[in-house]
């Protein structure tokens, strides 16, 4: 146990002394959630009839099909069979040239309900959002994280990795101590994952309920006691822009299950 | 309308024993759990399921509030005869799902 704390001591100083640049990758190997889960829930995920998540996709699927109002036209209508959107949530956050600035996929899908369907904004965690979110995100199961190569982005990536690297809250912690530094360590009996967001939005046995990948950073900043970013925040996206280059390549899993 | 994800072969051989498994989007609200007003949420659970194979009762629960929300059930039956199996989901506030699937047997 003593030696234990000796060596995250030591790796601690070592994150001091040698502090790592801002936009270097992370430190291979990534390593998705999954692998940390226990094998119940790891067969919860595998096997769709066991995933609640698909609760939601269903819901999903019915509302792809189906006009909000009687003069709006369906998600279907301008995107034919959803299987057309394969790869899109593996390339989300990207630019929206309207609003001069990156927008998640949460967004995306609200924007293009007001745009086109003429219909207000689902709130943040929006059961039908999620369903739509779930269901777009589905169709990139299995391909590799391709966040675009767009320039407009960069800025915001950086100021992303940045947020990422800053301290916050009462706890004065900041994502990349625990998820970078001390990923794999333990904490109250638990692994502490590398937070990879790999598989958004998924269901989670503690909410016991699907949800986003704003809801889960949100959590993690109250978790150390700090002011949780608004969920529809540029800052989110931000952030969110650096965490879909830090899992680069790996597997979408969408929607995924996790403890 | 409650969401239901149902996964049971549509086909089997006679005297063959299939796996039936069942889940159904409900809150199974406890009761116990304060609201956003402090003051606790109205318990709201399902009581019980029941799953008759061509009118014949095969399998039955009695759920109970410390059960998750949108409950995982999975349990087997023998293939007798073609016919329909009736999953029905029965819950309090006069909730009552009722999902039918049809079963080939050869």
């Amino acid at each position: 146990m003593r030696r234990g704390w000796g060596l995250l001591a030591a790796l601690a100083l070592l994150g001091c002394t040698a502090p790592p640049t801002l936009l270097a990758p992370p430190p291979p190997p990534q390593r998705s959630g999954f692998a940390d889960m226990g094998a119940a829930t790891q067969a919860m995920q595998r096997e769709d009839g066991a995933n609640p998540a698909m609760l939601w996709v269903q819901d999903g699927q019915q509302l792809w099909g189906q006009a909000p109002a009687a003069q709006s036209k369906a998600c279907a209508s301008c995107h034919g069979e959803v299987v057309s959107l394969r790869g899109v949530a593996a390339r989300y956050p990207a630019w929206d040239t309207l609003l001069q600035r990156p927008v998640n996929l949460g967004n995306r899908i609200n924007l293009c309900r007001q745009r086109h369907q003429g219909q207000p904004a689902w709130p943040a965690e929006h059961a039908s959002l999620l369903g739509l979110e779930a269901l777009v995100g589905l169709q990139s199961r299995g391909l590799p994280i391709a966040p675009p190569a767009d320039p407009r982005l960069e800025p915001f990536r950086e100021r992303g990795a940045a947020l990422f690297s800053q301290r916050i809250g009462q706890f004065d912690l900041s994502c990349a101590i625990c998820h970078d530094q001390l990923a794999g360590g333990r904490l109250a009996g638990v692994t502490i994952p590398q937070g990879q967001a790999n598989g958004y939005p998924l269901y989670r046995l503690e909410w016991q309920d699907l949800g986003s990948l704003p809801r889960r950073i949100r959590n993690c900043m109250t978790g150390v006691r700090a002011q949780p970013l608004p969920a529809h925040s540029v800052e989110m996206v931000e952030l969110e822009l650096h965490l879909a280059r830090r899992a680069l390549g790996m597997a979408v899993e969408t929607p995924a299950v996790r403890p | 309308m409650a969401r239901v994800l149902i996964q049971m072969p549509s086909r089997a051989r006679r005297g063959e024993v299939i796996e039936v498994r069942a889940t159904i989007a409900h809150p199974m609200e406890t009761g116990f759990r304060p609201g956003a007003d402090g003051r606790p949420v109205a318990r709201n659970i399902l009581q019980r399921f029941n799953c008759r194979y061509n009118g014949e009762l095969v399998f039955s629960v009695e759920l109970h509030p410390a059960i998750s929300a949108n409950p995982y059930l999975s349990f087997y039956t023998v293939a007798t005869d073609s016919g329909t199996l009736e999953l029905e989901w029965l819950g309090e506030n006069g909730f009552r799902q009722l999902e039918r699937r049809a079963l080939q047997v050869t």
